[in-house]
């Protein structure tokens, strides 16, 4: 299989997990998917490290763009590429997030730590947030 | 020191979330073993997907850039190491808008929804 059609079935595969397996059902909440947004946002900088520097090198038989050139950095975007990076890792990265999260709160929701929750923020903080 | 220039990306990514702990109190490194039992099964997933890639050719590393140091099927530590800090940062920015929202997750006490 191709990176692509394993990521296409790895999201499928996270999806199945969320919703009939463990019943976590994160992606039909906001609090996931506004996790999720700030998360892309930094999977891009720093996985755009990672690509454009070509410490990591992808092939094109694998790929929907061309292989990772030898001479210089790939398209920032184009080529089947998002800032450096093939599209292909947005659909690991998906699944590597809401794998993550969904073994997460299904620890939680079984008692396992569910305390100390999360929050309030230090009060400096819970004021900057309070005045917005 | 280039050695550890894809260790120095994972790094910046602990550094930068270390905040939310602190100034947001997530509380998730003080919830430790439900964080690594949440972690050891994503970190064998993907170290799995990560061995048949590299096998396959899919994707390999540039040895200028990475510790050297491999472990099964040639995955380098490196990546073991992402496996682990990425779950981590997307934990802690879940539990960072909790703390700051207090929207549902579903773990919450007494949702059996």
């Amino acid at each position: 299989m191709t990176y692509t059609e394993i990521g296409l079935f790895s999201v499928v595969a996270v999806v199945i997990c969320d919703i009939y397996i463990f019943r976590t059902r994160l992606i039909r909440r906001r609090i996931f998917w506004a996790s999720y947004a700030i998360i892309i946002f930094f999977q891009l900088v720093t996985n755009g490290i990672l690509t454009g520097f070509r410490i990591v090198r992808y092939d094109a038989d694998a790929i929907i763009g061309g292989s990772t050139p030898t001479n210089h950095a790939p398209a920032f975007i184009g080529d089947g590429r998002l800032v450096f990076a093939p599209i292909e890792d947005l659909l690991f990265g998906f699944s590597l997030v809401l794998l993550t999260l969904i073994l997460w709160v299904w620890h939680g929701k079984n008692g396992l730590q569910r305390q100390p929750v999360s929050g309030p923020p230090v009060a400096k903080v819970a004021k900057v947030l309070r005045s917005k | 020191m280039s050695h550890f220039a894809y260790l120095s990306v994972l790094a910046g990514c602990l550094i930068g979330t270390a905040g939310l702990e602190i100034f947001l109190r997530t509380r998730v490194y003080r919830r430790a073993v439900r964080l690594i039992v949440t972690i050891i099964p994503v970190v064998v997933v993907f170290t799995l997907w990560d061995i048949y890639a590299i096998k396959s050719g899919h994707w390999s590393f540039d040895s200028r850039y990475v510790t050297g140091i491999e472990t099964v099927g040639n995955v380098p530590l490196d990546e073991i190491c992402f496996f682990i800090v990425i779950p981590i940062c997307a934990i802690l920015t879940l539990e960072a808008i909790r703390s700051a929202r207090n929207w549902l997750v579903g773990d919450e006490e007494g949702i059996n929804e």
